[in-house]
């Protein structure tokens, strides 16, 4: 990280109105992000998700968004046009989401799908796309890339799914992949073979990874660096394998709470939230 | 207080018939807790169903209290054996109170003094008076799951069957439901079997654990052994590592 950051964000803010008031979602958050995997971690509500829609600037109506500084590569986002945007998202950032069986197009064979986003970030022929689609279909591993590519999403299983998605989001080559639970519907032996193909391609392709999620244990395993985010702020920033150490009463509150297989005890912490983490 | 003999479950979709479970025979004592571990598919709710009666089994694969009983079960079958299923949002009725989840049963079952007992249940699972009246939608997720356990325990069964009880909720809110579980397990002396994916918790509540795998079960252990590494399957092995996280060293290559 010692060139400029491929992301900045400073100060970032999300509202929704609604009974008369602003209801906050996200709360002055900021950081930086390099070619690096940086995990968001933080329990349903802690505005980890609207986070990551918020970089893509797919926060829906009537969400508000502000900030100080929201930028890729020296582009501020926050100042980019509707048409501008199709510039940056799917092409410079993308996204994996948590359910394949929601993100991919039921009536689209998979094939034609990556073919589509391939043609639309980067003009090639059908010809070129089609092959390059394949090479992505190999690079998830996926064994068989010819049937698969002429498959419909319901006739894969979630695994398979998920790679064809990671495929998709990956053959435009951008800089910047958020994944917002893309292993939570998975089983978990399926899961780690997904978290290992996104750990090589983000690291081959020297792109910048936001993994967004609810589990520690991965989240600790599989990053380089975490946020803790409460109530829509970060409440701490640690490394991965600094997690074990971490200072913030609610991020030890939190790895107390799971239950372990290796460290058995006979009652499971609860969290007590103080009102004071919020400020 | 459970046995479970050579029971298999097949469905019949279309022309394919499906095998969910396969053969699968275990036993569980008075006071258990009995684990069901396996990945989407491979039939441990199905397993759970047999043994609640929502499934058609042949009568001599399930006994419970020591009578073999089939899918049709009389009153008294029923009362014994309790179900609390995954998703609090789907298994309490939206257009009821909680007040009125909680006598359903009462009245199923022709239980005089259904008021005090309501009262107690709530109580029981750490909900206050002041939840009795509403209704589901204006409850956390928590909150509903613990009406859900109330609504199962206010018949005072013997056995509590729970599928996946907490893969809903919250790490912190998952905490709570745990230690609930445990509590009342001990205060009300149940036998139960707990099916979940997720190893860790039910190493935390069981004793023993079952692995399922395609229908089958694969190996059965108690939790020491799981805890030292003396899983005799591979596929266990397997389960206990990517239990653990995400390690670059076994990533494939």
């Amino acid at each position: 990280m010692s060139a400029a950051p491929l992301l900045e964000v400073e100060a970032l803010d999300v509202a929704f109105p609604g009974r008369g008031r602003l209801t906050h979602a996200v709360r002055g958050v900021s950081f930086a992000l390099g070619r690096e995997r940086l995990g968001i971690v933080g329990e349903s509500g802690s505005g980890k998700s609207t986070t990551g829609r918020a970089i893509l600037g797919l926060v829906p109506w009537p969400g508000m968004v502000s900030a100080k500084r929201l930028t890729l590569g020296g582009i501020d986002l926050m100042a980019l046009r509707p048409h501008e945007w199709l510039g940056i998202r799917g092409r410079r950032i993308s996204m994996v989401m948590q359910d394949p069986k929601y993100s991919l197009n039921p009536v689209v064979k998979i094939g034609e799908q990556i073919m589509e986003t391939y043609r639309l970030h980067r003009r090639g022929s059908r010809r070129e796309a089609r092959r390059r689609a394949l090479d992505m279909l190999d690079a998830v591993r996926i064994r068989d890339p010819d049937l698969v590519f002429h498959r419909y999403p319901h006739q894969l299983s979630g695994g398979m799914g998920q790679r064809a998605m990671i495929a998709m989001m990956l053959i435009a080559e951008p800089d910047l992949l958020i994944a917002d639970e893309p292993t939570s519907a998975l089983d978990v032996t399926v899961q780690n073979h997904v978290l290992g193909i996104l750990d090589e391609l983000v690291a081959e392709r020297g792109m910048g990874l936001i993994f967004i999620s609810h589990n520690l244990t991965i989240v600790s395993s599989f990053c380089d660096r975490v946020l803790v985010m409460y109530g829509g702020r970060i409440v701490e920033e640690c490394a991965a394998s600094g997690l074990a150490a971490a200072r913030h009463p609610y991020t030890r509150a939190l790895i107390a709470a799971a239950p372990s297989i290796d460290r058995p005890k006979a009652e499971l912490t609860t969290i007590t939230r103080d009102p004071a983490w919020l400020q | 207080m459970i046995e479970v003999a050579a029971l298999s479950v097949t469905f019949h979709v279309g022309h394919v018939a499906v095998r969910a479970v396969r053969e699968v025979s275990f036993a569980v004592t008075e006071g258990e807790t009995f684990g069901i571990v396996g990945e989407s598919g491979s039939g441990k709710s199905t397993v759970l169903r047999a043994i609640a009666g929502l499934l058609p089994t042949p009568r001599d694969s399930v006994r419970i209290a020591g009578r073999a009983v089939g899918a049709r079960r009389t009153r008294s079958e029923r009362r014994l054996l309790q179900f609390v299923f995954q998703d609090p949002y789907a298994s309490l009725h939206p257009r009821q109170t909680v007040d009125q989840i909680l006598n359903e049963p009462l009245a199923i079952h022709k239980i005089a003094g259904a008021g005090a007992l309501v009262g107690r249940a709530l109580a029981d699972v750490g909900l206050g008076p002041e939840h009795r009246f509403r209704y589901p939608h204006q409850l956390s997720g928590g909150q509903r799951q613990r009406v859900a356990i109330a609504r199962a325990l206010i018949l005072d069964p013997r056995i509590l069957l729970l599928d996946e009880p907490t893969s809903a909720l919250d790490v912190s809110i998952q905490a709570e439901i745990l230690n609930l579980i445990a509590r009342l397990r001990r205060a009300h002396r149940l036998t139960s079997i707990l099916v979940s994916h997720d190893l860790a918790v039910v190493a935390h509540l069981c004793d023993r654990i079952a692995i399922m795998q395609e229908g089958s079960l694969v190996e059965l252990l108690d939790v020491e052994r799981l805890r030292r590494g003396e899983a005799r399957e591979a596929y266990t092995r397997e389960l206990l590592r990517a239990s653990r996280g995400y390690s670059r060293a076994q990533a494939p290559a």
